[in-house]
């Protein structure tokens, strides 16, 4: 599957000038959220206004990369033809261990395994150019190489 | 009678045939067609027409799209917006006409939408959330997210996908007693549905809307002259709105959605309960979208509307007809048009003139527009006269 992923050329994220921090941060193998300094809540996707306490006083922390599967879908027709050679692959909401909720990829385990509350954990991964957040089954507690 | 919005009714209803894809249709032409259907059929000269209320023009008229509408149909309306509520435009437009009347500021409002729909449809680059966060995972597109919340709702309270099924083979039986649905003459059983391959699981094919071209207009006016009209006049009994997120990962909860405050609102405001519906006109995106519109209008518990659906017989000529014109997943969705199928079929039922599929003495309907993934919600209770 990661050989499949390396060589895909699928429609990558279009920054801004606030949410660049993050995708940056990616590119470096560093997963970090927002984090306000105001109402101490952890705020995803990255935005100018915090959304509970509507504070500016956003600050980027590093984030654990743990998480659980809120629901998932496997996808046997892409809505977007670049991922087709994929498919069937396996998408989740993650509820992040720091609150907010990310929408990602699932690699390293077979869609047909997935299923809602299973614990994942942060599994960067080369899609096409680029590095993405993606997510595994958190079955082991040492981290081992998956490359 | 004594909120607001009673004092308006609509009167005039278009529609265009769903048609699988258009060959050099304009969208402005096709709402023109279909907003002069409506006011036909509301017994209106064109000039008596004083608002207006159209959907955004993806990919056509980007900004000024009411002035464009108006000029393209020489009209002067007193007042004109933009309704961006996805498949909830339709019945959101309904409410915000009946609140222009109310306050004086309009006489006769038309409200439309209408889509084109080519062939070879360009793909455009643009810049929002969903594109940055959902788009690079793979995630594209609306089947995904549905399919999310249907596999939440199996993993929470066992739901089946045959109970889902039933949903999709119910709006195919009711397709086929109107010759305009895209599936008339194509019946599906619960089976059929089940056999029907996976696009995202746990979705199958004939749980998903079958997308096409096509335009539903109505024209809403104040009580007071809709009596001197044609038609038995429908009358806006109550309405509830809400709005509560746009991208599925930002949902304050995947089993419940905003629709069920707007329909509490609608229902109060009414002094009606789910109960009292003759006819539920619920949109149907997905399977689940009903499953879960079923359950926050209390008709049955939360996550318990496999058994709901099992007990009740959802025909036009049963205990509980829903979309009896097929809903969108029999009748097709022609874009965010397919919000406003469910309106127009209300007023048919309430007018009692929906033929063949006509339900008995059908006098108080239920309608419910959905947009995004459960996030823009508009609920309307119509009731005859």
């Amino acid at each position: 599957m990661y050989e499949l992923l390396k060589d895909l050329r699928v429609p990558g994220p279009i920054p801004t000038a606030i949410t660049r921090p993050f995708w940056t941060g990616v590119q470096e193998n560093r997963f970090q959220l927002q984090f306000c300094n105001c109402c101490e809540k952890w705020v995803f996707y990255p935005r100018a206004l915090c959304p509970h306490c509507w504070s500016d006083r956003l600050s980027w922390r590093e984030a654990s990369g743990i998480g659980r599967i809120k629901t998932f879908t496997v996808v046997h027709k892409p809505g977007h033809p670049a991922w087709t050679p994929m498919a069937p692959y396996a998408l989740a909401l993650i509820e992040l261990k720091e609150g907010p909720t990310m929408l990602s990829l699932l690699v390293g385990v077979d869609p047909d395994q997935v299923m809602v509350g299973m614990p994942v954990k942060l599994h960067m991964t080369r899609v096409g150019e680029l590095i993405l957040p993606c997510f595994e089954p958190d079955r082991v507690p040492t981290g081992e190489s998956h490359e | 009678m004594m909120n607001a919005f009673a004092k308006a009714a609509i009167v005039g209803v278009g529609e265009l045939k769903p048609t699988r894809t258009t060959n050099g249709a304009t969208t402005l032409g096709m709402i023109a067609e279909v907003v002069k259907r409506a006011v036909e059929d509301a017994g209106l000269e064109k000039d008596a027409i004083d608002g207006l209320l159209v959907g955004p023009q993806v990919g056509e008229t980007p900004q000024h799209v009411p002035a464009t509408v108006a000029e393209y149909l020489g009209l002067q309306p007193k007042m004109s917006n933009v309704v961006d509520l996805g498949g909830a435009s339709g019945a959101g437009m309904v409410w915000r006409a009946a609140a222009a009347i109310a306050a004086g500021m309009c006489e006769a409002v038309v409200c439309v939408l209408a889509n084109t729909r080519e062939a070879e449809a360009p793909r455009s680059p643009n810049r929002n959330p969903i594109r940055e966060f959902d788009v690079p995972f793979g995630a594209s597109g609306a089947n995904i997210p549905y399919a999310m919340l249907m596999q939440r709702h199996m993993a929470e309270f066992g739901s089946t996908p045959r109970q889902f099924a039933q949903i999709a083979a119910w709006a195919r039986h009711n397709a086929q007693h109107n010759p305009d649905a895209i599936f008339y003459g194509k019946p599906a059983t619960v089976d059929d549905v089940l056999a029907s391959p996976f696009v995202t699981s746990p979705l199958h094919l004939f749980e998903i809307v079958m997308p096409v071209a096509g335009g539903e207009a109505v024209v809403v006016t104040s009580a007071q002259r809709a009596r001197t009209l044609r038609h038995r006049p429908v009358h806006l009994l109550g309405a509830g709105e809400k709005i509560t997120h746009r991208a599925l990962s930002q949902a304050p909860s995947l089993t419940t959605g905003p629709l069920k405050p707007s329909m509490m609102q609608a229902f109060s405001q009414a002094g009606v309960k789910a109960d009292d519906m003759h006819l539920l006109s619920l949109y149907d995106c997905y399977t689940v979208m009903t499953a879960i519109t079923l359950e926050d209008a209390g008709l049955c518990r939360p996550g318990q509307f496999g058994r709901w659906v099992e007990e009740h017989s959802l025909g036009f000529d049963g205990d509980r007809p829903l979309n009896t014109h097929g809903g969108q997943l029999g009748f097709g969705q022609p874009d965010l048009a397919g919000g406003m199928t469910h309106i127009v079929e209300a007023v048919r039922q309430l007018r009692h003139t929906a033929g063949a599929r006509q339900i008995a003495n059908a006098n108080l309907a239920l309608v419910t527009g959905n947009g995004a993934t459960m996030s823009e919600a508009t609920a309307l209770i119509l009731g005859g006269a």
